[in-house]
């Protein structure tokens, strides 16, 4: 579904990505990790096209997308779950999710993917009023992947859902990207939660200064004993 | 609920409509003027607001719209005979020379002029932020000012334009300020306002859910242009008299004064500040000359005023920090829950 070919992105004089190869095959869930600053990040504004690349080819169904614009790419039904959730502080939970869909026309459509966010996320059906800043942690990373939702994904890149939650919620998480797996959307997953990260995947790569230096299943990349020395800290 | 809200929100035009009957019968020709000032004042805060508070780009420019819009009606309302005595030093450019517009497409015509220029600045200024797209603007607004000084024969340069004919009145002034609220409201009820308010609470969020940044942004500050240059008409019309001294920044400061009171970004925020501003300033103004306080006489020390507003607006800084309705707006239910919430406190 996602080819990215040999993708190398520059930030001034920084070469943050030196040029890498994934292919994240369709409905499946592909697992990216790394340690900080390896790059992961960096290759998914790339493939939203937030960042320009300065050599490689990004294939989305076959089409070239490399230099498409970002809202062009959303339209084509990829879309991010940003860093650190990024939801609208001072706009309510409703808009949030309205602003999800903005790039879609049809309401009746709208319509029905809002009661499915709200079935997937009930504590944001309850908060529909509030404002999105004054939500906890866990709630705005909710609302944060019910946003990207809202613009009926086919492929989903989610940047370290996990970050800065307690254990219980970020179990939580990880079984809703697997049920949003299992209604079909393709997902591309940045983690630092390595072993959550493997567990759940199909497939992994591991990044290293902008460079991919192991791939394989998940449960491969688990009983990989670099992966556990440098990811699993055993 | 929803029925009950239309109601009252239709008792409400209503009221608003007999009330502006009523002053338009007693008020006399400075009072009217104080409040015609007041409905120009709504126009251009609610279109700084636009930009400033909605799409959270600091702009500086507004003055300079206004120039643009002011200078604009005038010279195609303005009748042959009139242009001429204006323009004694230097003829006026041969094609503005005869022309008489009517009000209504003049007025039209400067918005979008004002628009356009906005357009154009927008491009360029637009890709910067914060305090350099601030700086940028406000360059701009004075670069529009110089121009007028300086182009003689098209504007008459420092010795400005006089004779306007008096068109507005309440009706123009009133009737534009209640279109720029409903356009308002519309435009934020729907999904491009809540797109603007996106990119002002995270840009990079906007982005990434495929709004087009830049492309919103030029339309807000086009926009916002094209009120401020009616607002600018309109005021030229009511003073009768306008120069490019007139369009200095602070004029903008002035306009900004009432947004950030208002509270930056809210629609019913601007439009009570820009009613207490307008009327404040007039009241005030007693503070500038003499007062006799029968027992001695206070010599008026000119500028006291600004000082005494610049002193409010700390004062609502420091105790609404987001201003008077920060980003809330006026509704029939929040009113509703406030009174009921005042009554159950009432009987203890
Ligand atoms: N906007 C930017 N300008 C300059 N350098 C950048 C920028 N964004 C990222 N970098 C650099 O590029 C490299 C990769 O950053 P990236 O954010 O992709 O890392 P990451 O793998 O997501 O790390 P983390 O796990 O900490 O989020 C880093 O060295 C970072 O400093
Ligand atoms: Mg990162």
């Amino acid at each position: 579904m996602l080819k990215v070919e040999n993708l190398t992105v520059h930030y001034g004089g920084i070469q943050a990505l030196q040029g890498i190869t994934l292919h994240v095959p369709h409905k499946r869930i592909i697992s990216l990790i790394g340690a900080n600053g390896a790059g992961k990040s960096t290759t998914l504004r790339t493939i939203m096209g937030l960042v320009k690349s300065s050599n490689g080819k990004i294939l989305y169904d076959g089409k070239d997308i490399t230099t498409e614009k970002t809202k062009n790419i959303v339209e084509t039904g990829v879309v991010m779950v940003p860093e650190g959730r990024r939801v609208f502080p001072n706009l309510t939970v409703m808009e949030n999710l309205i602003l999800g869909a903005y790039a879609r026309k049809d309401r009746e459509a709208i319509e029905r993917d809002k009661k499915r966010v709200f079935k997937l996320f009930p504590r944001l059906m309850e908060r529909e009023w509030q404002k999105a800043g004054t939500l906890s942690g866990g709630e705005q990373q909710m609302l944060a992947v019910g946003r990207a939702l809202m613009s009926d994904p086919k492929l989903l890149l989610m940047d370290e859902p996990s970050l800065g939650l307690a254990p219980l919620i970020v179990r939580d998480i990880f079984m809703i990207i697997r049920e949003i797996s299992e209604n079909g959307v393709t997902i591309l997953l940045v983690e630092q939660n390595a072993k959550a990260a493997l567990e759940i995947a199909d497939y992994g790569f591991v990044l290293e200064t902008g460079r991919v230096t192991l791939e394989g299943t998940g449960k491969e990349l688990l009983e990989n004993n670099d992966v556990k020395r440098a990811y699993l800290g055993d | 609920m929803k029925r009950k809200n239309s109601v009252l929100s239709f008792a409400g035009v209503v009221f608003c409509l007999l009330l502006l009957l009523l002053f338009n019968k007693t008020f006399d020709s400075y009072k009217m003027r104080i409040f015609n000032l007041c409905a120009i004042y709504i126009t251009l805060g609610l279109s700084l607001n636009l930009v400033n508070g909605f799409t959270g780009l600091f702009s500086l420019g507004h003055a300079g719209f206004m120039a643009v819009g002011a200078y604009t009606c005038a010279l195609l309302t303005l009748s042959p005979a009139n242009k001429e005595m204006n323009f004694f030093l230097q003829p006026i450019l041969p094609f503005l020379a005869n022309t008489e517009w009517p009000f209504f497409p003049a007025l039209l015509v400067s918005g979008l002029c004002a628009a356009i220029i906005g357009f154009l600045i927008a491009a360029p200024v637009l890709r910067l932020k914060d305090d350099y797209l601030a700086i940028a603007t406000l360059g701009f607004s004075e670069i529009i000012r110089v121009i007028f000084t300086n182009t003689q024969r098209l504007t008459n340069g420092a010795l400005g334009l006089k004779g306007l004919p008096n068109y507005t009145n309440v009706w123009w002034s009133w009737g534009v300020a209640a279109l720029t609220i409903v356009f308002m409201i519309r435009l934020m009820r729907g999904s491009y306002g809540k797109a603007l308010k996106s990119i002002r609470e995270d840009e990079i969020a906007a982005e990434a859910m495929g709004i087009d940044v830049f492309r919103h942004k030029v339309i807000s500050f086009t926009i916002s242009s094209f009120f401020a240059g009616i607002g600018g008409a309109l005021l030229g019309h009511l003073l009768g008299t306008i120069d490019p001294l007139m369009f200095r920044f602070l004029l903008t400061f002035n306009i900004l004064l009432i947004v950030v009171l208002g509270g930056i970004g809210s629609i019913t925020g601007t439009v009570i500040a820009a009613i207490v501003v307008t009327v404040l300033m007039e009241v005030l103004r007693v503070l500038d000359s003499s007062i006799d306080f029968g027992l001695f006489v206070m010599k008026g020390i000119p500028g006291l005023r600004m000082v005494i507003f610049s002193a409010l607006l700390m004062a609502v800084i420091l105790f609404y920090q987001r201003g008077l309705m920060g980003t809330n707006e006026f509704s029939w239910d929040s009113l509703g829950k406030r009174l009921r919430r005042i009554k159950k406190r009432g009987p203890k």
